[in-house]
């Protein structure tokens, strides 16, 4: 009787196991970019799921989650939005909506993805069910920096013309805010987690342009105007990143452009606090959740390097070589541990951020970003 | 792209490592036309020097050379420059815009070797 009984629970528990709903709260996303596909990850077993392919050209790619963290919709360089299906590990649908795109961003209550565009320049928006166009907004410019804000608003800024320009869908057809004088040739752009500010990186001049997006209307303000100022440039290969999750403490955490250090930046008063001598040109300056470290990576031809950096000292603790081209880190949402794609070694890296131990390999075509889908429930990202 | 720019060093290591050795010498000769041949100008490495230019130069132009922050590098779109210009403007950069100098990373050959590439490219 006994053995009966558990000959049913076992049979029962596997049927159930069978038919169990996934739960995605800890996969997660990895762009292949020479192959145009993307590795499902599992964050908590440290392992690749499954791959699906067919999502273009995705150089330079990112993507951003549905609030329910089923869909990711990927933004390709060629232009294509892709609605992929983390559950049924499938594309839903898949739009060719421009020339030449550069990332994108999902409104805060999840209806729109809007994507932002190099050729022909602008920012187009979506039916994030659909993937109908809602919305054409040409900027006669290259877009970059484009970040939704709370009140169903994207944020985005234009690389030649130095405008920032605040989409309001929160009536329907939207109401457009434009802030010109940013600086010349903003680069990328961040918005603080709690939604207030904006923050432009500049190549063509020093130094930062923020707003308050609070403000009733947002002026730019000027951060760190002179911070190479006396110092030679030094040539960069490839442009840094700004993300949203380069905020340890208080402070803001910044690679600078075309000097060696990474810049920090007191989040109230937008005043510099410290500076970090890095091993090369950073490209990313990611803070650990916690904010207690930075993690950064580099430019060609230093781009095998991670430094980390302690948010409390601002000194570097740690430096080590995962492998040839570091593209991209990727903290688990408490972050004990960073996931880190190595392109030419084609394998993601997982790492512990307490002990700097290796815990794992998973092997990747060419892998660059690399996104979980507590991004999800982020501002921003 | 780091062997790039650390094939010179490794070259000198080997050239350097004198020993009396007959077998050494022979062995040194031997590794020396290797190392020299890998250098000349007509036997670049063609695949790292093509994986610089969609990676690397990819980060700004696209993977594919159609375009980014800076601009498409399709023949179509170089045409009216020939090979000497662009070899400049690969190795000196373009001053007050995002192209940087590469002449800290690669030689006059590899520059060279680019432009005619990026000149006779199949269209993509």
């Amino acid at each position: 009787m006994k053995h009966l009984i558990l000959t049913l629970a076992a049979t029962l528990l596997m049927t159930t196991a069978q038919a169990e709903p996934t739960a995605t709260g800890d996969l997660g996303l990895v762009i292949e970019r020479a192959k145009g596909s993307v590795l499902l990850v599992d964050q908590s077993d440290r392992a690749a799921l499954a791959r699906i392919e067919g999502l273009g050209d995705l150089s330079h790619a990112s993507l951003v989650y549905s609030p329910d963290e089923r869909f990711a919709y990927v933004f390709g360089r060629d232009g294509g939005l892709t609605k992929v299906d983390i559950v049924t590990r499938q594309i839903v649908n898949r739009v060719v909506q421009a020339g030449n795109a550069i990332g994108g961003a999902i409104s805060d209550d999840g209806k729109l993805v809007a994507v932002s565009n190099y050729e022909p320049g602008g920012v187009r928006v979506f039916d994030a069910d659909t993937l109908e166009m809602v919305a054409d907004i040409p900027t006669d410019s290259k877009t970059i920096g484009l970040v939704d804000a709370p009140g169903r608003r994207f944020v985005f800024t234009m690389w030649d013309t130095g405008e920032t320009w605040i989409a309001d869908f929160s009536k329907g057809d939207p109401a457009i805010t434009k802030i010109t004088n940013m600086g010349k040739n903003p680069y990328d752009a961040l918005i603080t987690a709690n939604g207030r500010t904006y923050i432009t990186g500049l190549f063509g001049e020093d130094g930062l342009t923020a707003l308050d997006l609070w403000a009733e209307t947002p002026e730019p303000i000027r951060v760190l105007p002179n911070y190479g100022r006396g110092q030679e440039e030094m040539p960069v290969y490839k442009m840094p990143h700004l993300e949203g999750w380069a905020l340890s403490g208080r402070e803001f955490v910044l690679p600078a452009v075309g000097h060696h250090e990474v810049l920090w930046i007191d989040a109230d008063t937008l005043t510099e606090t410290g500076r970090t001598q890095t091993h090369g040109q950073p490209v990313f300056a990611m803070a650990r959740p916690d904010g207690r470290q930075v993690w950064v990576n580099f430019a060609h031809p230093l781009n095998d390097t991670v430094q980390v950096i302690d948010g409390v000292s601002k000194e570097i603790i740690h430096e080590f070589k995962p492998g040839p081209a570091v593209l991209h880190m990727e903290f688990t949402p408490r972050g004990h541990e960073v996931w880190i794609s190595v392109r030419d070694a084609n394998k993601v890296m997982v790492y512990d951020t307490q002990s700097f131990e290796k815990l794992r390999e998973i092997e990747a075509d060419s892998p660059s970003g690399i996104f979980f889908t507590a991004r999800a429930h982020k501002t921003g990202l | 792209m780091a062997s790039l720019a650390h094939r010179r060093p490794g070259f000198r290591d080997v050239a350097t490592t004198r020993s009396a050795g007959w077998t050494a010498r022979a062995a040194l000769t031997t590794a020396v036309l290797v190392a020299t041949t890998a250098f000349a100008a007509d036997t670049l490495d063609p695949n790292a020097l093509k994986r610089l230019v969609h990676q690397d130069c990819g980060s700004c132009h696209g993977l594919s050379l159609k375009g980014g922050l800076g601009p498409d590098l399709r023949p179509q779109n170089l045409e009216h420059y020939d090979a000497e210009i662009l070899t400049g403007v690969i190795l000196d950069g373009i001053p007050d815009t995002a192209m940087p100098p590469w002449r800290p990373l690669i030689s006059e050959e590899e520059a060279e070797w680019i432009a005619r590439y990026l000149l006779q490219q199949e269209t993509q």
